[in-house]
């Protein structure tokens, strides 16, 4: 049983070896090739990663699964266009389809007007597309107002949808039997768990249930959008600031319009602190409301960007190295990551609704509580 | 003066990073002390990490 097992663990190593080989044979031939151009072509290796992470980490206004070069040079994108719509002052609702841009290379002309897309952004432009610049090489261009459903807006849909299918399966499920069927029994101890171990305990028997589909919603929604931004596919939804903001904002409004009348007193009249003090700290509880929410925003954010930013530039030094010993290092480090990445999913699906339960739980406590 | 800003940043890592190390540090003696409350102090730790964490972080978006 145990040599079996041995056995396969080697023929699985040789074939893995045989693989980087082959790799590795590639490489050396295309070094051979470029021996020439080495110096000049590490350095635009280096750039064109650069840019390729900085790609990953934009939103666009196209869904591009991959692109490729071939044999004659000529760029290849698979994927398909989404819907652009723009508003603009003079010439009003603009609706056309994302293909007219062709990645950023022509001119779209619609209802008269031309638009052309530089650096994932938008700019009205003339009819030969022409883009003036200022000192600091930003374009000055007037842009139109992007209601544009970009790759990310359809990736939200996607997620909403498919909670949206798997939760209301499981909740019929509960109108005919207490225990849940198949995919269910994976997620009733997970929402248990959001009740019993971060609803509860931070706001308390009596309100816990006013939030429940928040705190519910935004803990799946996090956690499914981070995981999916790990997969091949990777849009990734919360390194787009706005999605954070947007998550952030909710809790602020829900923390804001359902506080009591302890909540506010502790704001604008800090019982058991003497007058001047009361005065004092007015303006800092009230900045308080507003840091809570921007560092919910800041953090989620940040954390996947960095997560992604790290990951993908480990992925990227395997193209820089090209030999034995580097590339396999950043493949095991790039997996190790990845694992990591996996934690850090799930940690921060968690910390934000935390955080959240316990901003809620600040807004509904009585003064009998504490 | 271009560069200060790098150093500041790797300040602010540094800081950010003692401060959770400690937090972690004196978690483990807790649940080492009390293995029956590991629960309660793993929440409590994981929001002073991550505190600490959104402030590092804000300050290095500065930087």
């Amino acid at each position: 049983m145990r040599r079996d097992f041995l056995i396969k663990k080697i023929t699985f190593l040789l074939f893995l070896v045989s693989l980087v080989s082959m790799g590795q044979h590639h490489g050396d031939a295309h070094a051979q090739h470029d021996t020439h151009k080495t110096e000049e072509s590490d350095s635009s290796l280096k750039v064109e990663i650069k840019e390729f992470i900085n790609h990953h980490l934009q939103d666009s206004h196209d869904f591009g699964l991959f692109s490729y070069e071939d044999d004659h040079g000529k760029e290849h994108h698979v994927g398909f266009s989404l819907p652009v719509i723009l508003f603009d002052s003079e010439t009003g609702l603009n609706v056309f389809s994302s293909s007219k841009f062709h990645h950023g290379a022509t001119v779209a002309e619609n209802n008269g007007s031309h638009y052309k897309l530089y650096h994932g952004k938008i700019y009205k432009t003339d009819a030969q597309g022409t883009i003036t610049y200022d000192d600091h090489h930003h374009a000055v261009n007037a842009k139109p107002i992007d209601f544009s459903i970009t790759k990310n807006v359809v990736f939200i849909f996607v997620v909403g949808v498919l909670m949206f299918l798997i939760f209301t399966r499981m909740a019929k499920n509960y109108k005919t039997s207490v225990l849940p069927k198949g995919f269910g029994r994976l997620l009733e101890p997970i929402i248990l768990y959001v009740r019993d171990d971060i609803a509860i305990p931070n706001i308390g028997h009596k309100k816990y249930k006013n939030y429940m589909s928040y705190l519910l919603t935004v803990f799946f929604f996090v956690w499914i959008v981070n995981l999916l931004g790990l997969t091949p596919v990777g849009i990734n939804v919360t390194n787009n600031i706005a999605v954070t903001l947007s998550l952030a904002l909710i809790t602020y409004l829900l923390t804001t319009f359902t506080a009591n009348k302890n909540y506010w007193g502790h704001i604008f009249w800090m019982p058991g602190v003497p007058t001047p003090m009361k005065i004092l700290l007015i303006p800092i509880e009230l900045l308080g409301t507003i840091i809570k929410p921007f560092s919910l925003m800041i953090r989620l954010y940040a954390n996947i960007t960095a997560g992604h930013i790290v990951l993908m530039s480990i992925i990227g030094m395997m193209f820089i190295f090209k030999n034995w010993i580097g590339s396999p290092l950043s493949f095991g480090l790039a997996f190790a990551l990845s694992l990591l990445e996996l934690l850090v999913a799930a940690l921060q699906a968690y910390i934000f609704t935390m955080l959240s339960a316990l901003y809620f739980g600040s807004a509904v406590e009585e003064h009998g509580d504490h | 003066m271009e560069g200060l800003n790098y150093i500041g940043a790797g300040l602010i890592v540094i800081g950010a990073a003692v401060g959770i190390g400690r937090i972690g540090g004196s978690a483990m003696d807790a649940i080492a002390r009390q293995p029956e409350a590991s629960g309660k102090i793993q929440t409590a730790m994981l929001i002073a990490a991550a505190l600490i964490e959104g402030i590092g972080f804000a300050a290095l978006f500065a930087a």
